[in-house]
């Protein structure tokens, strides 16, 4: 595991050419991925590297492939039939795409948080347990500090705490929202990635999540897809624009919001189109 | 020229709206119609029925023409009968809607599970009776509580089926992709947080099949056949509170009749009280979801 | 977090070792559990199957003894071991078609008045009485039936249509009679009065799926209610309509309890409505126990597999065409 960032380098030469000057060490990388679906080709050949405790953005009208992107790095779209991913995708230089990578080591590794926030039909204290409980054996005392430091960690402990026996269905959405993220954390992953997590919310829960991002990416590697590119030039690192499955133009968010290399880029960020 | 087409367009509004208010009226007459019959049954059940209850009617067996009795025995059959063959259809329902629901949703074989499971579930019960019988009484012999509760199960299961793999579908499939990727195995998520979403559907699925077998006869009249006596022994013939309403309300005994309206008057009010148990789960689930 | 570290610890490598461990037991548990539950599935499979199979089988001896004459012969004859079950037949055609042809148009009348023309406080609880008096069971049908609809039947009306009617050309052999009260005219009212809240709220749902905007489209016309109805709901869910009557259609076919109680139980081909008849459903409930030859017996069971067949067609076509609609839906 240790030898993992030197495999990135042979294995991957194009990502590394399409990769700005980061910085930082890549946590995982999409190389030559192609991703098939109803003889649809939504991603196309795209490489990419996702920058360890930093928040990478994925923008780009609907149907450009980037939640299809998002879903291969946990491998979560292997869920249904008939759906094909070609390429390499590698987490610490081993690629996850392959079968024989362990599906519980990549998910515990590799949290994700959906567009819709879903809690489990338990009490939270259950909500946030329940997936600690299946990768490892804790004593009570145990279990209820590291529930406790999941939802601290989400910034949602506070409103909580005097009822975590009760069912999660009664929070409001962004408490659910940030509820989900908690459930995500609490596993302890290295990656974290969302898909859209505040396209169901208000303004003002939109703003707590933001927050809780940017403090997150001290601790974790996390890959964000939003459609609000204000929320991407706000909360991320590094950006990427994808369109029509390809992956368009990459680099820190700033330069690639102030001075995009290429047009198409320009035309959606200043919203000719999309 | 205005004026005369004005006068054809009035006309034709009029005959319109009259047309109209008799076919209104008419739908209105076939609804108080439909629930006449309906309320006159009940009505009837309930009166007589309640006339025919008496003390005993819990704890003495099934009487010999002419004398007193209740219908002890019946109850205990019909009880038994109905719990095994909810524990039986429950389990295999369930499975199988599960599988039609999370592995085989849009699949063909899927489509003819279903296609099958719709007709098995308003397929004439006489005929599953007939099926259990060639199947179970003519193989061991004779007729017995176990072929009872298994021609039972046979309806139970269609129904279950049926409401586990719509209450499955209905939960989000963003349910089932969160639960996974916190690394928990497919059949975990599915007990644990699937089941455990679609539980009011599934539980009131189980009581509507529950309302169902408890008033079934046919599929009982040469399966479990008919116990004058007390038995708990599930290999022996089992009296159930339908088939001995059958056997009575036919006979000429005006003993027998009043039994079989009091055996009938616990059946409906047992149905009715599962029915609108089931709805207020529903409605409750309703409710907390909304 | 092992590749942060410069040093493998073997507590490091223990935990990655038995994670890895877990994913295999995982995926070995998913199989099985997948094995499971294709089992059950393809148990409802076998289940229909194997019904059909059994019946055929439990009738192979009438039907290789009487051939096709079992169809069209109207003997029952137990003592001479001669069966043939076209009385039967007729009675369970005969009863059907008199349930279905009072049922459908006052299911209909109903299903309208719940979706279109009540006002919206009486929907849901008169829906509700109805859809809860489907659930009682056909038992107290037939006991009310016999108790209380025969000796009206008797008195009454059997005596008026005998004398009204049953003097009629064409229509009137169908109408004269005893005033014995049971019946295939009697039974076949006791069926339409339990098919009504099943055919009835099949239809509500089907008129519940009709887009409102199609129907508000029409009302900004200046449509009438009864012409929204005819020009666009009925055109709209017409398959599932009639998906709806053939799903009663196969439960009044198959019905036995609420028949047996008032049919008569009579082997005889009659022209009359009023004279008591047979049907292949109460012909194996009164007699089936009774059976003392194999013969006997066989005969009932290959009755009881012509009506599996019959309402296998029934329920089959009704399936296809409520699908239609849920396909039509779909693609909207």
């Amino acid at each position: 595991m240790t030898d993992a960032h030197f495999a990135i380098a042979p294995s991957a030469p194009t990502a590394a050419a399409a990769a700005p000057a980061t910085g930082a060490r890549p946590k995982m990388a999409a190389c030559n991925l192609d991703f098939h679906y109803d003889g649809f080709h939504a991603l196309k050949g795209v490489n990419l590297e996702i920058a360890e405790k930093r928040v990478t953005a994925l923008i780009g009208p609907s149907g450009c492939g980037k939640s299809t992107l998002l879903r291969v790095f946990n491998r979560i779209y292997s869920i249904y039939p008939k759906l094909e991913a070609k390429g390499e995708v590698l987490l610490d230089g081993d690629n996850i795409l392959d079968p024989r990578f362990p599906l519980n080591r990549l998910r515990s590794k590799v949290g994700m948080v959906f567009q819709k926030p879903v809690p489990f039909p338990m009490s939270i204290y259950d909500n946030i347990a329940y997936g600690i409980r299946h990768h490892e054996k804790l004593p009570k005392g145990e279990m209820d500090a590291r529930v406790e430091q999941a939802l601290t960690q989400a910034a949602l402990w506070g409103e909580v705490k005097d009822k975590l026996r009760q069912s999660a269905l009664g929070l409001s959405g962004g408490q659910q929202q940030r509820l989900c993220i908690a459930r995500a954390i609490a596993l302890r992953p290295e990656v974290i990635l969302l898909d859209e997590p505040t396209s169901a919310l208000d303004p003002i829960a939109t703003g707590k999540i933001e927050q809780l991002i940017s403090e997150l990416k001290h601790e974790f590697t996390i890959a964000i897809v939003t459609h609000n590119m204000q929320q991407a030039a706000r909360c991320s690192d590094y950006t990427a624009f994808m369109y029509l499955g390809e992956l368009v133009e990459f680099g820190e968010t700033e330069t690639l919001f102030t001075k995009p290399a290429k047009t198409r880029t320009e035309d959606y960020i200043t919203g000719r189109f999309g | 020229m205005n004026a005369p087409s004005h006068a054809v367009s009035d006309r034709l509004y009029r005959n319109r709206r009259v047309r109209n208010a008799i076919a209104l009226g008419l739908s209105g007459l076939a609804t108080l119609f439909g629930l006449f019959w309906l309320v006159w049954i009940l009505w009837t059940t309930l009166r007589t029925g309640l006339g025919a209850m008496k003390p005993g009617l819990f704890t003495r067996m099934t009487p010999p023409p002419g004398s007193d009795g209740g219908l002890a025995n019946a109850l205990f059959g019909s009880a038994v009968m109905s719990l095994g063959a909810i524990l039986v259809g429950t389990p295999i329902g369930v499975a199988a809607g599960t599988y039609l629901a999370e592995y085989a949703r849009k699949a063909p074989i899927g489509e003819a599970i279903r296609f099958v499971n719709d007709i098995l579930l308003s397929a004439p019960s006489i005929v599953l009776g007939l099926f259990v019988y060639t199947l179970v009484v003519r193989t061991s012999g004779h007729f017995s509580g176990y072929a009872g509760a298994l021609s039972l199960a046979l309806i139970v299961l269609p129904v279950v089926v049926r409401t586990t793999d719509e209450m499955l579908q209905l939960v989000p499939g963003t349910m089932r992709e969160a639960a996974l990727s916190l690394g928990v195995p497919q059949w975990k998520v599915t007990i644990q947080v699937l089941y455990r979403s679609a539980l009011p559907g599934i539980v009131t699925g189980v009581l509507l099949a529950l309302a169902r077998i408890s008033g079934e006869t046919a599929p009982l009249l040469f399966t479990a056949l008919n116990n004058q006596y007390w038995t708990h022994d599930l290999s022996q013939p089992m009296a159930s509170v339908p088939v001995v309403i059958f056997q009575y309300a036919m006979s000429p005994y005006d003993s027998w009749h009043a039994l079989a309206w009091a055996g009938a008057f616990v059946v409906t009010l047992f149905v009715l009280l599962l029915s609108l148990l089931s709805r207020a789960i529903l409605l409750r689930n309703k409710a907390s979801h909304d | 977090m092992a590749a942060n570290s410069s040093v493998i610890t073997p507590a490091i490598t223990a935990a990655i070792v038995d994670a890895d461990r877990r994913s295999a037991r995982d995926a070995r548990a998913d199989r099985a559990f997948r094995w499971i539950v294709t089992a059950a599935g393809i148990f409802v499979l076998l289940a229909l199957a194997c019904a059909a199979l059994s019946m055929l089988r439990g009738g192979r001896e009438a039907f290789s003894t009487f051939g096709l004459g079992f169809l069209f012969s109207t003997e029952w004859d137990a003592v001479n071991h001669h069966f043939g079950a076209l009385v039967p037949i007729y009675g369970t055609l005969v009863t059907a078609l008199i349930a279905m042809i009072i049922a459908v148009p006052v299911s209909l009348g109903i299903a309208l008045f719940l979706t279109e023309v009540a006002p919206d406080w009486m929907r849901g609880p008169v829906g509700a009485a109805i859809e809860l008096l489907a659930g009682i069971p056909s038992i107290i049908y037939g006991m009310w039936g016999l108790f209380v609809f025969v000796p009206l039947m008797g008195e009454y009306v059997s005596p008026w249509l005998d004398a009204h009617v049953g003097a009629l050309p064409l229509v009137g052999p169908l109408f004269t009679g005893p005033p014995l009260g049971i019946g295939m005219l009697t039974a076949g009212i006791v069926l339409a009065i339990m098919v009504i809240p099943f055919i009835s709220s099949v239809m509500r749902e089907v008129f519940l799926t009709v887009p409102t905007r199609l129907k508000e489209s029409a009302y900004a016309l200046g449509s009438t209610t009864t012409e929204v109805v005819w020009d666009i709901v009925l055109p709209y869910t017409r398959s599932a309509v009639i998906g709806g009557i053939f799903l009663g259609l196969g439960r009044a076919l198959g019905e036995t309890m609420a028949v047996t109680f008032v049919l008569g139980n009579a082997h005889q081909l009659t022209a009359s409505l009023l004279m008591p008849g047979n049907s292949i459903a109460a012909t194996i409930a009164n007699e089936f126990t009774e059976a003392d030859s194999d013969i006997y017996r066989s005969s009932l069971i290959a009755l009881g597999f012509l009506l599996f067949v019959v309402t296998f067609i029934v329920l089959a076509a009704a399936k296809l065409m409520l699908r239609r609609l849920s396909r039509q839906e779909g693609a909207k």
